[in-house]
């Protein structure tokens, strides 16, 4: 039996030229210092690889027509047999993906592993990681529900923001002039051809230029990078103390991949994919839309900065991302690789990571966002009140106060929490900022009748904070 | 590797073999130009359709004068298969016996949908925290320029608009 095998190894080696061509990459020799922050880059192929095979299988069902695409999403998820847990995979393996190509990428830039002879490989990967961005964008469309539509619509309005080419970008963006029936399979023939292809291309140019340069060993302070002698100076450390990628150094990405693997999957049986909510519809204005959570920080970008500064960021910050990644390589391509001497480059990655965590905060809070519809008041508010102030309570919730002030714990976060505005403001305070309203507030002016009005202040001037 | 061809013929090959290398170079871009016209030109077809028609929304007394009221026409000539998307909806303000305002749903900050509250005569945007009065005007938030409005005539007792382009600012 076994020499049988053998012999059909044999046969099959003889042709493939497996032993010559295909195992000294398997088995090349790395440093052994190599360890566990190496660990990223393999996983990120292994949830790209996941998110491929989950999406041929769901692309056996899905029926990417805007008609129909939500309907089929609705039956892969509740009917199909463990449909929801084949989309369960593909939406947390999404997540996966952008959070380990992100750890990779820091990994890469904190250890320097981006300088020379490895620039390109820094290149490839900055490519992969846009790429893998806008799969994610691409892919939260394919629901077709309204986060998707209304997603659809502001990228296309932030493509408008481009000099000159901008509405065409946005038309082209919507297979027409607004969003139609030539809009869905537009992102759907992005999402499963184009981008992917463009990944396999550069995964696949990516690993050729690792093991064409070798695994870069960790750095140690005080061994800069010289374009002289590094590469020589490599071959020797691999010379002198090299171990064969298999199975010495690969054991550490298998176990890691596992676990990746095992916590996607657990993930999707266990929490499942998420509900779609409404369908795609352009005529249900009830809307609340919101990106998935990879995107919250930039969401909450738009809603920060400054509007005069607004088309420039727009355009200008993915830009800029974009041109400082390219540039990095060139910028810095030899020297200390060690974090340890490179202060700056650890001080500007952190922020980033902080602030990115917590505009991501803030977009899950969303405290410029009115409550819409704005909840009810609390009981404890309402009740001990009488005559106009009581009827001042009703006008705070009709006119639209309540969805964006606070009192006593309800309502939305858009102006100031009006819990305890009695003891601030007087009624002649109250009164004035009313009808003339302010930054950001609405001027009520004409649109409070004289006993409404009053009503109003007589409510106000009573929240003194007690409630609970 | 030793050019097997005699010296004195050398130059020529060389020649001969730079002339090839530019053909074929020459001959596979070219191919690859035409190829890409069909292709480019089909890919980009959907801007050719941008023409703007008058639509009808409703008979004039569907609309009560002062009030404020979401209506949805259809695209007047959708692709078969889009379903939802077909529909455009547009807030229709009726401030007179012949006079409208009909805006855009869009948020000019980045054209999430705005929501009307009837009784705060406000528009609120549920994104980024837009805020424009009854007319269309900014009343508070990002959004830098009032509501986009479409143009209206009165045509045989209807309503209609000329339909335009998601509005861009």
């Amino acid at each position: 039996m076994m020499r049988a095998l053998l012999g059909v190894y044999r046969w099959l080696d003889e042709r493939l030229g497996w032993s010559q061509a295909i195992w000294p990459i398997i088995a090349h020799p790395v440093p052994r210092t190599i360890n566990w922050w190496y660990v990223f880059g393999s996983a990120t192929l292994v949830a790209f690889v996941m998110q491929v095979v989950t999406g041929v299988a769901l692309a056996f069902t899905y029926v990417p027509a805007p008609n129909s695409a939500y309907d089929s999403l609705q039956w892969i998820t509740h009917q199909a047999l463990l449909g929801g847990v084949v989309r369960g995979i593909h939406y947390f393996g999404a997540s996966a993906m952008v959070i380990l190509i992100v750890v990779h990428l820091l990994r890469t830039f904190l250890m320097g592993a981006y300088k020379f002879p490895r620039e390109l490989n820094w290149l490839t990967g900055v490519g992969l990681f846009f790429l893998t961005l806008g799969m994610a964008f691409t892919g939260q469309l394919l629901r077709w529900n309204q986060d998707a539509y209304w997603a659809v619509v502001v990228a296309a309005e932030q493509a408008a923001r481009v000099p000159l080419i901008g509405h065409i970008l946005a038309y082209i963006l919507f297979a027409g002039p607004t969003v139609g029936g030539g809009t869905l399979t537009r992102f759907y023939a992005t999402h499963v051809f184009l981008f992917p292809a463009l990944m396999f291309v550069l995964i696949g140019l990516h690993l050729y230029l690792v093991v064409r340069h070798g695994i870069s060993e960790p750095p140690q302070a005080g061994r800069p990078v010289d374009r002289a002698t590094y590469q020589r100076w490599y071959a020797e450390l691999l010379h002198r103390d090299g171990v064969p990628f298999w199975p010495e150094v690969a054991w550490r990405d298998l176990v890691f991949a596992l676990i990746v693997g095992a916590g996607v999957l657990a993930l999707a049986a266990l929490v499942g994919p998420p509900e779609l909510g409404k369908e795609a519809d352009p005529t249900i204005l009830q809307a609340y839309p919101r990106p998935d959570w990879y995107f919250l920080w930039y969401f909450a970008i738009l809603a920060l900065i400054p509007p005069q500064l607004e088309s420039w960021v727009i355009v200008g910050f993915p830009l800029l991302v974009g041109i400082v990644l390219l540039l990095l390589p060139f910028v810095a391509p030899v020297g200390e690789r060690s974090p340890r001497r490179r202060p700056w480059a650890v001080g500007v990655a952190g922020l980033a990571l902080i602030s990115i965590v917590a505009l991501l905060n803030e977009g899950r809070r969303a405290p410029w966002s009115p409550v819409l519809p704005a909840p009810a008041l609390p009981a404890a508010v309402v009740q001990p009140l009488t005559g106009p102030a009581r009827h001042g309570a009703t006008v705070f919730m009709e006119k639209g106060c309540h969805n964006c002030h606070t009192i006593a714990g309800t309502g939305g976060q858009r102006g100031p929490d009006l819990s305890a505005i009695g003891s601030r403001l007087s009624r002649d305070q109250l009164t004035w900022r009313i009808l003339y309203g302010g930054t950001n507030m609405p001027a009520y002016g004409t649109n409070l009748q004289p006993e409404e009005l009053a009503a109003l202040v007589d409510f106000l001037a009573a929240q003194r904070g007690a409630a609970p | 590797m030793r050019d097997p061809v005699a010296p004195q013929l050398a130059e020529r090959v060389v020649s001969r073999r730079r002339l090839l290398t530019w053909l074929n170079l020459g001959f596979g871009a070219l191919a690859a130009a035409v190829v890409s016209v069909p292709i480019v030109a089909y890919l980009l077809s959907p801007l050719l359709g941008l023409r703007q028609v008058w639509v009808r929304l409703g008979p004039v007394s569907q609309f009560r004068i002062g009030a404020t009221q979401e209506v949805a026409y259809d695209d007047p000539s959708p692709l078969p298969w889009a379903g939802q998307t077909a529909r455009t909806a547009v807030w229709v303000r009726r401030t007179g016996e012949t006079d409208f305002i009909v805006f855009a749903v869009n948020c000019t900050h980045l054209g999430c949908p705005v929501n009307w509250l009837p009784e705060a005569n406000l528009f609120l945007c549920p994104c980024h925290g837009g805020v424009y009065y009854a007319d269309g005007t900014v009343a508070g938030g990002p959004p830098p320029s009032p509501l986009f409005r479409y143009a209206t005539r009165v045509q045989d007792g209807y309503l209609e608009i000329l339909s335009r382009p998601l509005p861009i600012v």
